[in-house]
């Protein structure tokens, strides 16, 4: 079995999987509390018109899809913000619009654009060194935003009170919803944009269940990716399924196991 | 540790607030000051303004004009640590993962703990226990009663030694004793400290027995002053439209007045 691990796309598969486990873990129970579930799911469609674009363009996809889901992510914060439409609907508006974008960069590059679909399943075993280097990156950036994690959580919790003790919410709600558009961009890599969502979703749905602390939600956020990822590796290379759903079927089993077991303890 | 109050400073001062959201007027030309060391309660209708209020003087809400000053300085240059807030309870997120000692430690550190220090939970503890609820330290405040709820924001508010505690109607959702408990323990913290208290309530009869001055609204301020002057029948059928069973009440206070 450990032999596995011996193999070079293999190992740039576990720890771009981790990365991402420890990213979306982190950023996950944030997303879960403030009822953003469905802005993973968006932001992935978007970034797809990004993609689209760079292709369109002729350049990195990836680089493309950054700035342009950062930018449907500070969109649809302006929307709630400034607005009465719900974040839900705000999402559902920006994610239609992103993907007809989308749809109308591919139609315009006149050729086969089978490298745009590549995005819509991920290939996690095809990790390139240079998305490795990005998602460190973007765990390095997260590294340096640790010392806003309680003023985020003080927010989530009950944004009146923090407010009234100063916590810039609207300046960090932009900064929460920047930071996941970039999770979200270099996890469709891996996983596809089908299943980017579950990365942010399911690991803190499944902690929600057992945790008494919205600490202990965050780490249980993490075992919960960290688990999934390595079995779900070793499950998908021994039975040659697909490994980003394998991934995620095993995300669903741990929730499902915990709904079962511990019914609203807490 | 909090800066004093500059001597002889009023707790709040507000002059010509009004405050409207789009073609909304919530609040109109209000005018009033409250002293350091008084206990106020404001009463009115439903959609009189009484939160917005509150939310202008948190800092929530801006004016669209007027002035308003918080012991003694502008609402943004206000230490938050000087004033304590009791939101009410149903605002409660239950669904969020949060122990007692986390809420009441968050009033503490103005953003939410990760991890107690020693230190910080002795304050806390504290503070719960003075609240008569120092066996809640460790639960999960999504399974509290309204009762627990109130006692627990009540030590978030108190644990920063605040000299200014709003409370959006505290009383709503517990019973008679829970009550009396709740004025005993808002009035011992005010003689120890000597705190301004602000609160909104729908019960005159607790305004009038407890607060040291009323302040009755309907978008416009219609009285200020101590509770058997604000809470005359003219103030209150002014304010509500009627008096209705408040006409008993208005009788009783007439009563009093004369004994």
């Amino acid at each position: 079995m450990l032999e596995v691990w011996s193999l070079p796309f293999m190992q740039r598969a576990l720890l771009a999987g981790l990365v991402m486990a420890l990213l979306a873990g982190y950023y996950g129970p944030f997303v879960v509390q403030r009822g953003l579930s469905f802005l993973g799911s968006g932001l992935a469609h978007a970034a797809f018109g990004g993609v689209a674009l760079g292709l369109l363009l002729g350049l990195e996809p990836l680089w493309v899809a950054v700035p342009f889901t950062a930018a449907v992510a500070l969109g649809i914060t302006w929307v709630r913000e400034r607005t009465h439409i719900r974040g839900d609907t705000a999402v559902g508006i920006f994610f239609a619009f992103s993907m007809a974008l989308g749809i109308v960069f591919l139609s315009l590059k006149r050729e086969y654009t089978a490298e745009a679909f590549t995005y819509l399943f991920g290939s996690i075993l095809a990790v390139a060194p240079a998305d490795l280097w990005a998602s460190l990156a973007l765990l390095a950036l997260t590294a340096l935003t640790l010392p806003l994690w309680g003023r985020w959580a003080y927010a989530t919790f009950d944004r009146e009170l923090a407010a009234a003790d100063r916590v810039p919410v609207v300046l960090d709600d932009y900064l929460l919803a920047f930071l996941v558009a970039l999770v979200v961009v270099v996890a469709m890599k891996l996983v596809g944009l089908l299943l980017v969502a579950a990365f942010l979703v399911i690991p803190a749905a499944a902690a929600r269940q057992w945790a008494r602390t919205f600490l202990g939600m965050v780490v249980g956020a993490v075992l919960v990716g960290t688990f999934s990822v390595f079995a779900g590796l070793l499950i998908s290379y021994g039975y040659d399924l697909p490994s980003g759903a394998t991934v995620v079927l095993l995300q669903a089993f741990v929730f499902t196991a915990a709904a079962l077991v511990f019914r609203r303890a807490s | 540790m909090n800066a004093a109050p500059q001597k002889g400073s009023p707790a709040v001062e507000v002059e010509h607030l009004t405050v409207r959201f789009g073609d909304h007027l919530a609040l109109e030309d209000v005018n009033l000051t409250v002293p350091a060391g008084a206990f106020v309660a404001i009463v009115g209708p439903n959609g009189a303004g009484k939160s917005t209020l509150l939310k202008v003087l948190l800092g929530l809400v801006p004016p669209s004009s007027g002035r308003v000053r918080i012991l003694g300085r502008p609402t943004d240059g206000v230490d938050p640590r000087r004033i304590g807030y009791v939101p009410q309870f149903k605002t409660l997120d239950r669904t969020f993962p949060a122990l007692a000692e986390e809420l009441v430690a968050s009033g503490l550190r103005r953003a939410w703990p990760g991890r107690l220090t020693p230190a910080e939970r002795a304050r806390v503890r504290a503070a719960l226990e003075r609240v008569g609820a120092g066996q809640l330290i460790g639960r999960p405040v999504g399974r509290f009663s309204g009762g627990e709820l109130q006692r627990v924001y009540l030590a978030r508010a108190f644990v920063r030694r605040p000299q200014l505690v709003m409370l959006d109607e505290p009383a709503t959702g517990i019973d008679v004793l829970g009550e009396a408990d709740m004025y005993r323990l808002l009035e011992d913290y005010q003689r120890e400290t000597g705190a301004t208290l602000l609160m909104i309530t729908h019960d005159w009869e607790a305004a009038y027995h407890h607060a040291t001055h009323v302040i009755v609204l309907n978008r416009r301020l219609i009285g200020f002053g101590p509770p058997e002057r604000a809470l005359s029948e003219r103030c209150l059928r002014e304010a509500f439209g009627h008096v209705g069973h408040a006409h008993g009440f208005a009788m009783v206070l007439e009563g009093e007045r004369r004994a």
